[in-house]
Formats: C-alpha cells, sequence, structure tokens
C-alpha cells in the first residue's frame, strides 16, 4: 500500500502516510480477538457481558409496536440529542432519583449505547495534554477514547486489601493517599465505573465523598459510568455521584438501555448532567452521529414508563432481574472455589473476577501467546471449551501484572450455561490432580 | 489550575454550533407547516423491510438482540458484498473491506476522523451536506471549497447543468490536499455526476495522491436518463475510493440510521477502527432487519417486482409535479436527475415580498417568513455553502418532494395562492 501511494509525485507537505495521527497505538479491541475465538471454538461463552436467554417481552414488543404501528414517522429522523418520549421518560425517571428537576431537552443526551456517551464526553471535554485518571481495572474503552482525544490517561489501581479467605468486589479499594496523588494541575477529568466492571464493586458513599473531594479541590470533572445502576445485590446501594454536595455541576453520568433491559444489542445509551458540560457532548454527538434510531428510542421510552410504573413492586423487571441474577451469582463463586479458583464476589454486575493461579500453575500453556490470563483463556477455550475474558486488557501497559492471575467470567447466563461451565471446571480440576 | 486547559470544552469543538437546522425545526413545531425541509418521506416504511424487523425480534435466536460484530453483522455484511460484488464486478470481502456505521453520518464522521490530520485539506465541492465542513474542522482539516455552477440562467434548469469549473477545481488540488468529498447523486441539488465528471475527479485524485470519499447514498434514487456511476469502478480509484451508503434512504427508513462504507482494506481498516473505539458496534436486531431487505432486493432487482424501481417509478412523477408547480409561480426550479431535493431559485418571488421581519440572509428570511405566514417549510441553500459562499446560495430555497401526494396537494395549494396574492 506504502508503494502505490508514493510512486505519484511529491506530496511531502501533507501528512504522507494514510492514518490520521489520532490512530496512533490503536490496536484491535480484545473484543475483537476473543469473539473471533469463540467462533472459531464455539465453547460454553462466559466471556463477553450479554444474556444468552431471550430479552424482556415487554420490551420487545415496543419495538415491533414502533416499527408496524400507525405512527409511520417513528421509522424517519428523530430529536438529534435524544426522542422526546425517551428524554421525557429519562428526565422523569433520574429527576425522581436524583432528588433535582433533570431538564430533557437541556440535562440529557441519548447516545448510541454508553459507548457513545462516553465517546462524546471525552472528545468534547479532554484537550491534547489534559490528564484523564482512570481506576483500574477499567472498561477497556476508556484508554483509546482518551488517547484518541490527546488526553494522558493517569492509571490508578484498585487492589484487594484481603490475599485469603472469601473475597467480596468491597474489599477491592483505592489507597487514599496513592490516589491523591494522581491529581495535578494538569488533570481534566476522572472516569468512575460503580457498579465496576469487572469487579462488580459498588462504590460506597465514603469512597465517593474522597473521590468528589478531590475533584472539588482540583476542579476535575467527574464521569460516572453507572450502566450497571439497577444491578446491585442485597446489601449494596447503588450511589449517584450526581447527587453529592457541590458534584452536580462537574459531573457526568452516563446509562445503558442495553444493560437496562437485558438487549445489549441495541445500542442506545445515555448521559446526563448540567448543561455546560452536557451541551458540548451533545454537539458532539451532532457531528459524529446526528441523531439515533427512532423504533429503538420510542420501545425503550414505552420500557421505562412500564417500569417507572412497577418500581419497587414485586412486578419490576429490575426487581427480578436482581432476583434472578443473585443465585447465579452465588452458584459460580461456590464452584469456582470448590476448584481453587478464589473469585472476587461482585456486589453488583454480572461479572466475577477470579483469581487462576493456583489452577493456572498445573497447565501447560506454551501453546498459546500473551500475559498470562489471555494465554490461560486462550487455553480454556480451545482445550476445554469454556470461554472468559483476560482482565489484563482492563490495565494499562504497566500495571498488566496487575490482572494476569485473574479470569473474569460473566453469569448473566441460562442455567444450562452455567451448568456445563461448572461441570468443565469440575471436570479440569479432576484431570489435574 | 492553569497548566490544563482552563476552560471546559475541548479545543475541537471550537467553531463548531447547533447545526442549521435547530432554529428551523422550533419554528416548525411552533407553526406546523407543510413540512417540505428535512428529508424524509412521510408515508410508510415498505413492510418487507418492517415486518423483517418485526420477525427478527420474535425470533428464537435471542441473540439477535444483543451485541454483534463490530465492524458489522455478519448476515448484512454479507449482504453488502453479495450486492457490491456485483455493482462493481469485483469481490468484496465482506470481513476487511465493509464497515457497517451508524447511517451515512458516522461513516462520514469515521472516514475524516480516521484520514485526516492537522493541517491536510479535504476538498469539498458546495453546495455541500452540512456535515462535511464541521467533521473537518474537528479533525484540525482545512477545509477547501469548490462549487457548483449552473451554466445556464435561464430556461429549464436540469441539476445536469450544474458544473465544476475544470480549472478551478484543478486548482484546488495543492501538496496538501488529502482528501475530496464528492456526493453523487447530490443533495442538495439532485446532479448525477456524469462518467467523464467522475473522470476528471479521478485524474486529479491520481495525479495528487488524494483519497476521494464518495457519499452514494442516494444511488438507487436515479431518474429516467442518467445512470448512477460508482467511482470505485473507474480506472486506478479502487485503491483511493472509499464510497458511503445508507439503508436510510435504500429502504425509506432514515430512523433507523445504519449506514456502510466499503473500500480497499488498507483503507477501510481506519475507520473501523475509530469506529470501534467510538461506537463499538451497531443494532443488532436493525442490521438483521436490513440483511433480510437488501437479501430480497438482491432477488427484485431489475424486475418489476423491485422496491427500488418502485421507488423511482413514485418519485419520478412527484418530481415533475413539483417542477411544474414551482415554475408556475415563478420559482425557477432545478429539476434533479437524482435523489428527493429539489432547489428552486426564489429571488423573482422574494422581491414582491417583505421580508424584514425576518432575520439572516436572504433564502433564510424567505424560508422563514414562508413557514411563518404561508405554513410552508422548506431548507435555506446558504446552509450548504462556507461562510465565503454563502451568496452562492442566498437565492435559493430546498424542498423534498419524497412526500405523500396529499402533501404535496397542500404545497401546491399554498404555492398557488401565494402567487395569487402577490399578482
Amino acid at each position: 500500500m506504502v508503494s502505490i501511494f508514493r510512486r505519484l509525485g511529491s506530496h511531502s507537505s501533507r501528512t504522507s502516510h494514510v492514518a490520521a495521527d489520532r490512530l496512533k497505538g490503536m490496536q484491535e479491541s480484545v473484543w475483537v480477538e476473543f469473539i473471533r475465538l469463540a467462533q472459531e471454538v464455539k465453547p460454553v461463552n462466559l466471556g463477553q457481558g450479554f444474556p444468552d436467554f431471550a430479552a424482556p417481552e415487554f420490551v420487545t414488543k415496543a419495538l415491533s409496536d414502533a416499527v408496524t404501528g400507525p405512527n409511520v414517522l417513528l421509522n424517519q429522523y428523530t430529536r438529534g440529542f435524544g426522542h422526546l418520549r425517551l428524554v421525557n421518560a429519562l428526565s422523569k425517571l433520574y429527576s425522581k432519583l436524583l432528588g433535582r428537576e433533570l431538564d430533557p431537552l437541556t440535562e440529557i443526551l441519548v447516545t448510541v449505547g454508553a459507548y457513545e456517551a462516553l465517546y462524546c464526553t471525552i472528545m468534547a471535554l479532554v484537550n491534547p495534554g489534559d490528564e484523564v485518571i482512570i481506576i483500574e481495572p477499567f472498561f477497556d474503552c476508556y484508554e483509546p477514547m482518551t488517547k484518541m482525544a490527546g488526553g494522558i490517561p493517569v492509571f490508578v489501581p484498585l487492589r484487594p486489601k484481603k490475599t485469603h479467605g472469601p473475597i467480596s468486589s468491597a474489599d477491592w479499594v483505592l489507597d487514599p493517599k496513592e490516589f491523591a496523588s494522581k491529581f495535578t494541575n494538569k488533570t481534566k477529568m476522572i472516569i468512575v465505573n460503580t457498579p465496576h466492571n469487572p469487579l462488580g464493586k459498588v462504590f460506597t458513599r465514603s469512597e465517593l465523598e474522597m473521590i468528589a473531594e478531590l475533584c472539588k479541590k482540583h476542579n476535575v470533572i467527574c464521569v460516572m459510568d453507572e450502566v450497571y445502576e439497577w444491578l446491585v445485590f442485597k446489601g449494596s446501594e447503588h450511589i449517584r455521584m450526581a447527587t453529592l454536595p457541590g458534584m452536580w455541576e462537574r459531573t457526568i453520568t452516563v446509562g445503558s438501555a442495553g444493560k437496562t433491559f437485558s438487549v445489549t444489542g441495541w445500542k442506545l445509551g445515555w448521559l446526563y448532567g448540567p448543561h455546560e458540560l452536557t451541551r458540548p457532548a451533545q454537539l458532539l454527538h451532532q457531528n459524529c452521529v446526528y441523531t439515533c434510531a427512532t423504533p429503538i428510542q420510542e420501545a425503550v421510552a414505552v420500557g421505562f414508563e412500564i417500569e417507572m410504573e412497577r418500581m419497587g413492586t414485586p412486578d419490576s423487571y429490575w426487581q427480578d432481574l436482581i432476583e434472578t441474577l443473585e443465585p447465579k451469582r452465588d452458584r459460580m463463586a461456590k464452584f469456582l472455589t470448590t476448584v481453587g479458583m478464589a473469585p472476587t464476589v461482585p456486589e453488583g454486575g454480572y461479572f466475577m473476577i477470579a483469581d487462576f493461579s493456583e489452577i493456572g500453575s498445573k497447565v501447560n500453556l506454551d501453546s498459546e501467546q500473551g500475559t498470562k490470563d489471555y494465554r490461560f483463556v486462550k487455553w480454556l477455550s480451545r482445550n476445554k471449551k469454556l470461554q472468559g475474558i483476560p482482565p489484563s486488557a482492563f490495565y494499562c501497559n504497566e500495571h498488566k501484572n496487575l490482572g494476569e492471575d485473574y479470569i473474569r467470567f460473566c453469569f448473566f447466563k441460562e442455567e444450562t450455561t452455567l451448568e456445563k461451565a461448572e461441570k468443565i471446571i469440575v471436570d479440569l480440576k479432576k484431570s489435574l490432580t | 489550575m492553569s497548566s490544563r486547559t482552563s476552560h471546559v470544552v475541548a479545543d475541537r469543538l471550537n467553531g463548531i454550533q447547533e447545526n442549521v437546522w435547530v432554529e428551523l425545526i422550533e419554528l416548525a413545531k411552533e407553526v406546523k407547516p407543510v413540512n417540505l425541509g428535512q428529508g424524509f418521506p412521510d408515508f410508510a416504511a415498505p413492510e418487507f423491510i418492517t415486518k423483517a424487523l418485526r420477525d427478527a425480534l420474535k425470533q428464537p435466536d435471542i441473540f439477535l438482540n444483543q451485541y454483534t460484530r463490530s465492524y458489522g453483522h455478519p448476515r448484512l455484511v454479507n449482504a453488502l458484498s453479495k450486492l457490491y460484488s456485483k455493482l462493481l464486478c469485483r469481490e468484496l470481502d465482506p470481513l476487511n473491506e465493509i464497515l457497517v456505521t451508524i447511517g451515512a453520518d458516522e461513516a462520514i464522521y469515521c472516514t475524516i476522523m480516521a484520514l485526516v490530520n492537522p493541517g491536510d485539506e479535504v476538498i469539498i465541492i458546495e453546495p455541500f451536506f452540512d456535515i462535511y465542513e464541521p467533521v473537518t474542522k474537528m479533525a484540525g482539516g482545512i477545509p477547501v471549497f469548490v462549487p457548483l455552477r449552473p451554466k445556464k440562467t435561464h430556461g429549464p434548469i436540469s441539476s445536469a447543468d450544474w458544473v465544476l469549473d475544470p480549472k478551478e477545481l484543478a486548482s484546488k488540488f495543492t501538496n496538501k490536499t488529502k482528501m475530496i468529498i464528492v456526493n453523487t447523486p447530490n443533495n442538495p441539488l439532485g446532479k448525477v455526476f456524469t462518467r467523464s465528471e467522475l473522470e476528471m475527479i479521478a485524474e486529479l485524485c491520481k495525479k495528487h495522491n488524494v483519497i476521494c470519499v464518495m457519499d452514494e447514498v442516494y444511488e438507487w434514487l436515479v431518474f429516467k436518463g442518467s445512470e448512477h456511476i460508482r467511482m470505485a469502478t473507474l480506472p486506478g480509484m479502487w485503491e483511493r475510493t472509499l464510497t458511503i451508503g445508507s439503508a436510510g434512504k435504500t429502504f425509506s427508513i432514515t430512523g433507523w440510521k445504519i449506514g456502510w462504507l466499503y473500500g480497499p482494506r488498507e483503507l477501510t481498516k481506519f475507520p473501523q477502527l475509530l469506529h470501534e473505539n467510538c461506537i463499538s458496534s451497531c443494532a443488532t436486531p436493525l442490521q438483521e432487519a436490513i440483511a433480510v431487505g437488501l437479501e430480497i432486493e438482491n432477488e427484485h432487482m431489475g424486475t418489476p417486482e423491485s422496491y427500488w424501481r418502485d421507488l423511482v417509478d413514485t418519485l419520478e412523477p412527484k418530481r415533475d409535479r413539483m417542477a411544474k408547480f414551482l415554475t408556475t409561480v415563478g420559482m425557477a426550479p432545478t429539476v434533479p436527475e437524482g435523489g428527493y431535493f429539489m432547489m428552486a431559485d426564489v429571488s423573482e418571488i422574494a422581491s414582491k415580498i417583505d421580508l424584514d421581519a425576518e432575520t439572516g440572509m436572504k433564502d433564510y428570511r424567505f424560508v422563514k417568513w414562508l413557514c411563518r405566514n404561508k405554513k410552508l417549510q422548506g431548507i435555506p441553500i446558504s446552509a450548504f455553502y462556507c461562510n465565503e459562499h454563502r451568496n452562492l446560495g442566498e437565492n435559493f430555497i430546498r424542498f423534498c418532494f419524497c412526500k405523500e401526494e396529499t402533501t404535496l396537494e397542500k404545497a401546491e395549494q399554498i404555492i398557488m395562492d401565494l402567487k395569487n396574492s402577490l399578482l
């Protein structure tokens, strides 16, 4: 390709290579590699985070109705910053939860999944040279998005404060001094994910307050990735940073219809915050995708209207989801423990990480490449037909060692899937004794 | 905190404003005019597509509601590959030479952001679809504008009469030129670039080593007497061309926001990478339904069952009807060879009206006046020109004729009444 482009005339004044600099260092994401592997091997797939059972009917029916119904305009362009019916529903829901009136037109942006919400937020607010604090392990897109904006990611890890006995995601904590040291006069933004992927950690009020104090002290924008906000298990409570004193004006919060209604393939999300912060994200969105899919927004709006009516009642879908997931979580934690993979029991979300190092040390991983966890995940997929995700993908290059003893499993799966996974794990253990 | 950029907003948004339609959309909400403004049909989307989505949702394959492949759902990229391989006369690799995007908008965004560096020049032909300029600027690129101009001022004008000046076009290519964006069939003109026009552009691209971005979203909407020609099929152009398409325009479902781009792997891989880090993946059930639609249309192409044939047969008389009533009232239309927009010169009629109550350029004032006073909405054309060339557009208004007969009847009535009131 280079030769094709160089043989014709001289063009040394314009950037002579093809790709823009902002793509430097970008590689295929961890997902692309592992989706490909799964397609090849067809394992019991506990890797990527989505359910393997049907999405709730009240939502899929709403989409079907929107597309085939009498209102033909539901198949045509809608409002760029968010379909009215949806932003009104989001406003109604979050106004209640935030204890403040959320303006549907100026304080909300509907996006193509939480992914685009994060992208627009970062690209709209981060300049080259700005520092962005990212808490590790992190959802993998935070780093490349920060770099694409020319920002400098600054990483600070959560660390388990226990090494023995049952570990909860609550045991993974920030070191206050280390954390404070990351804030400099170049810090523009911090990204916090609660409930957390992959740990399942639900940040406590005092942990959020610690972050809030530093944000206020250093005038930093706080980006809260709260996509798993409805998936919090007994004993924990999801707290919204935007409700903490002094934080509304500097916080953008991101949500996801995919996680809310188990329709990850619908790719619809949103962000909300003060107009000063949502406005730049809205402008970026306008130039990136312009508007999101109308019928999908209509269906998600209907879903919210229905769920809002039954919130806190036994008919609540979110309540049902938690009651479905909690025993799955406990079952997985149990069978992983039985085989010597030490799990971190999550307080929220639908992922579980487990320390496989004991079992990993008994297996020959030489045929695979990469960090230890990459090699174990690939070996496990190819040889035992069980797929997870390697958490070192959620750490910066310098800290990959912090993740390399772990594997991440998704437990948002049918009972039959979990049974198969359990059997594979138990057989694996037997084969190694 | 003086070392970090002390203001909140990133520099790449400097000069970026809410787009020009927002004011007009607000006005429309207030006035509720007969809306010939924004480009979408006011009649139902074809049933075979909406049914395909309904079926996808009911299917036992529950994965149709979960994440699919980042660069494009396999069934859809396979359908696109089959369709375009035929039309391009080359095997289009579904995995490496196609990217599915959130409408053509995101295809343009990813293409520009993935390939344009600060300082790179991007040639944009005016009048241009409005996002080309802000996205080029956001990438740090320098937009370089060159207008199409009507070579006739009297008598019936076709979009074919709007042409580039070859010397002027050639003068825009410098050693900083990275890319040119060409829209055919063109919005708002409806111009369908001829083979020799495309060859002229192609020669310059090859000479100056420029990437050619072809916005071909209206590729199926070409009227009798014209032919849509794909730049990617011209000699020496495959390797330097990225072509963009749109399900919204293809199947009259603008609200589904699914589009695509295709080109050589050496170019496609960059927007793929950007897309992966921006959107991650597009909606699965929508992609599945569109794949089904393409499979059906692929079978019907060239036959009387073809939806695209039917769309053209439906739109052509609407085009002719609109051209007629606009001419009758002294709004000189440019009759489009393709697409579903028509531009008309309103200077004669506007000169008879007091537009002082409105603000902005002449075409904006006329559009707002027409909306407020006559309840008919169009789009002002100066919005499709760069700041320096807005005067080239200020005599024109754009109307969309992809509307129900009843809508067009109402529009016609309003226009005739307007004419009568001015005699």
